[in-house]
């Protein structure tokens, strides 16, 4: 065995506790027992946890939630995942601009492009507020799919679909036959990749919702605003093992990680 | 049997080029039905780009490319029926070895008996047949490439081309891979264009070799001839014509000065120009510093090739001792046997045998 490197371990434990403290406070605030927030808790029990579930806001606001994530997630793949592929396979002029283009999101804060969305496609064509966090959405996740599908296009020989076309296929049969079958695991990373960012997206999500429609994240901050009560703590417990039960899942299946 | 013919083929890149991709300049090619040639040259010479025109992966600016007398120039490559190897295998990695060799098979709506019974015949032709269930993952990189070679012969292409198809393997599995690719070639009967770096593998499979320099065609010559009458510097130096020196007023000129070399009685007997003399080391017999040239030859004109030099390095390769001979022309490669034992900086000679020479025509160089 090597000399355990204690600095190294102390620095290693720091970031634990830093990334994970908060979790960790909101996961035992959120088995409070206790009628408003506080930690630790003076009792507990299971009655947040249920009572977020007859919220009627938070119902309506997580089905909202669960269709834009789905919709923006199945566009965003239908967009990215031809653009992933035709920047993989073909020599394009400008070709590193559109790829900076495509991950510009990524480093562009969200609240520019949600307001860019809300003042001049929003206001501008009156679209409905479901319509347009699907857009806006959508315009968010492209980046990650683009990414994340190119990662795994990357380690597919381009080759592969030459031979398929000697063989006898089209384009488009070397492309469903051969390199779909092949980089099921990244697309699969990629959806729920962006499902989880759709789900969990504040700020595009802030300027186009609208009355009567929200987000499940935007309902519970304005849940805070008016009452200081553990359910956005049971809520956000609840989020939060449904999140990583659905990474760990698709891991475990396919092995994500090799792609994000 | 289907015979290739390239006429005037010019292949141009512009901005858009791709890595390593080379310009091919009014190439005109034939491929003799049931032969096999090689394309021979070195990287960034065009044969892979000529080759993937003739598959159909990139279209020529000009020129015709002629299968078996259909002109397929235009024709979309997934028609054309030419099977195509790849240096890389390109195995597909989510289909067994059965489904990759019955993949063209399958886009051809085999029937399933005939498709089982063709798949299973192929990979049994390629010493496969136990391991038609493997993933290409779980095959080694020589079984791989049996894989490739089954998948392409078994849709029974017109000609099959094949992309340095041995460079990715071992010294002894190439080796074995060569005289399967031979053997294979020999009881089909199948055109094959074959791309290769590697001299002593065209050499060893070729009908015929073209031997490719900046996208144009340097020689075209059967193997025997290739090797023995490389047609210009170039050639002679990529076939292992290590000393190569200008001939000129009956003198050999070389980097650092020009000796006398006569030469009437030869350059008489043999027809065409030639500007240059090449030898390899091996026929660069070094002698000591004095005494006769040898017992037979030995004469004047012999004598006056007979350079006087110093040894500048030496090395044993077993069944002979090569040396670098500093001379009044400039450094000369040769042989001395394997008991020969001249160290650094001792006088010996080298003998420019004239007979012994390949004449090139350096027009082009």
């Amino acid at each position: 065995m090597n000399r355990i490197a204690w600095p190294a371990l102390a620095m290693l434990m720091l970031a634990l506790v830093f990334l994970l403290g908060p979790f960790v406070v909101v996961f035992v605030a959120g088995f409070s027992g206790d009628e408003t927030l506080a930690f630790p808790p003076r009792s507990w029990g299971w009655r947040w946890m249920a009572h977020v579930f007859t919220v009627e806001a938070f119902q309506r606001s997580f089905a909202t939630s669960l269709v834009v994530g789905v919709g923006s997630t199945l566009a965003a793949l239908a967009l990215g995942v031809p653009v992933a592929y035709a920047l993989a396979r073909h020599r394009l002029p400008g070709q590193e601009v559109v790829r900076t283009v495509l991950t510009l999101p990524l480093v562009v804060p969200g609240i520019i492009v949600g307001l860019a969305l809300l003042n001049h496609m929003v206001l501008v064509h009156d679209l409905p507020v479901r319509a347009s966090l699907l857009v806006g959405h959508t315009a968010l996740l492209l980046p990650y799919a683009v990414r994340v599908v190119s990662a795994s296009l990357a380690n597919l020989r381009p080759d592969i679909d030459d031979a398929a076309v000697t063989l006898g296929a089209t384009r488009a049969q070397a492309f469903f036959k051969v390199v779909l079958p092949n980089i099921r695991g990244g697309i699969a990373a990629a959806a729920v990749l962006a499902f989880i960012t759709s789900f969990n997206q504040v700020p595009v999500s802030l300027f186009l919702t609208g009355p009567g429609v929200s987000t499940l994240p935007i309902e519970m901050m304005a849940y805070m605003e008016t009452s200081y009560d553990p359910s956005i703590a049971a809520l956000s417990t609840i989020l939060v093992v449904f999140t990583i039960a659905v990474v760990a899942a698709t891991e475990r299946l396919l092995g994500i990680s090799r792609y994000v | 049997m289907t015979e290739l013919l390239l006429q005037g083929l010019c292949i141009t890149y512009g901005r858009r080029a791709a890595k390593g991709a080379a310009a091919v300049n009014d190439l005109d090619l034939q491929v003799p039905a049931g032969q096999l040639v090689s394309l021979l040259g070195p990287s960034g010479c065009g044969k892979t780009t000529t080759m993937r025109a003739v598959a159909g992966l990139l279209a020529p600016q000009a020129g015709r490319i002629v299968l078996g007398g259909e002109d397929i120039t235009r024709t979309p490559a997934h028609r054309r029926d030419i099977g195509l190897v790849f240096q890389s295998y390109a195995l597909f990695p989510h289909l067994s070895a059965f489904d990759n060799v019955a993949f063209g098979l399958r886009l051809r709506k085999v029937a399933d008996a005939e498709l089982r019974r063709r798949v299973d015949e192929a990979l049994a032709s390629v010493n496969l047949a136990e391991l038609g269930a493997r993933l290409p993952a779980q095959l080694s990189g020589g079984q791989q490439q049996r894989v490739a070679l089954a998948r392409a012969m078994v849709i029974r292409p017109r000609l099959l081309l094949l992309d340095e198809p041995l460079s990715n393997l071992d010294a002894a599995l190439r080796l074995e891979m060569r005289a399967e690719v031979r053997r294979l070639q020999r009881s089909l009967g199948t055109t094959m264009l074959y791309v290769t770096h590697d001299q002593e593998e065209a050499l060893a499979l070729s009908d015929r070799i073209v031997v490719m320099r900046a996208g144009r065609i340097e020689q075209h010559a059967a193997p025997a001839e290739l090797y023995e009458r490389p047609a210009t510097p170039f050639v002679a130096a990529f076939m292992g014509h290590e000393n190569l020196f200008e001939w000129r007023d009956g003198h050999l000129h070389g980097p650092k000065g020009a000796v006398p070399l006569p030469l009437d009685g030869l350059a008489a007997a043999r027809d065409g120009r030639f500007t240059h003399l090449a030898w390899r080391p091996t026929q660069v017999p070094v002698l000591a510093a004095a005494g006769d040239v040898d017992g037979a030859a030995a004469g004047a004109d012999a004598a006056a090739c007979a350079l006087p030099g110093r040894v500048l390095a030496r090395s044993y390769l077993g069944d002979a001792v090569q040396y670098l001979v500093d001379t009044t022309i400039g450094p000369v490669k040769g042989c001395g046997g394997p008991q020969s034992a001249w160290q650094e900086d001792d006088a010996v000679r080298v003998w420019l045998d004239p007979a012994r020479a390949a004449r090139l025509d350096g027009g082009r160089a």
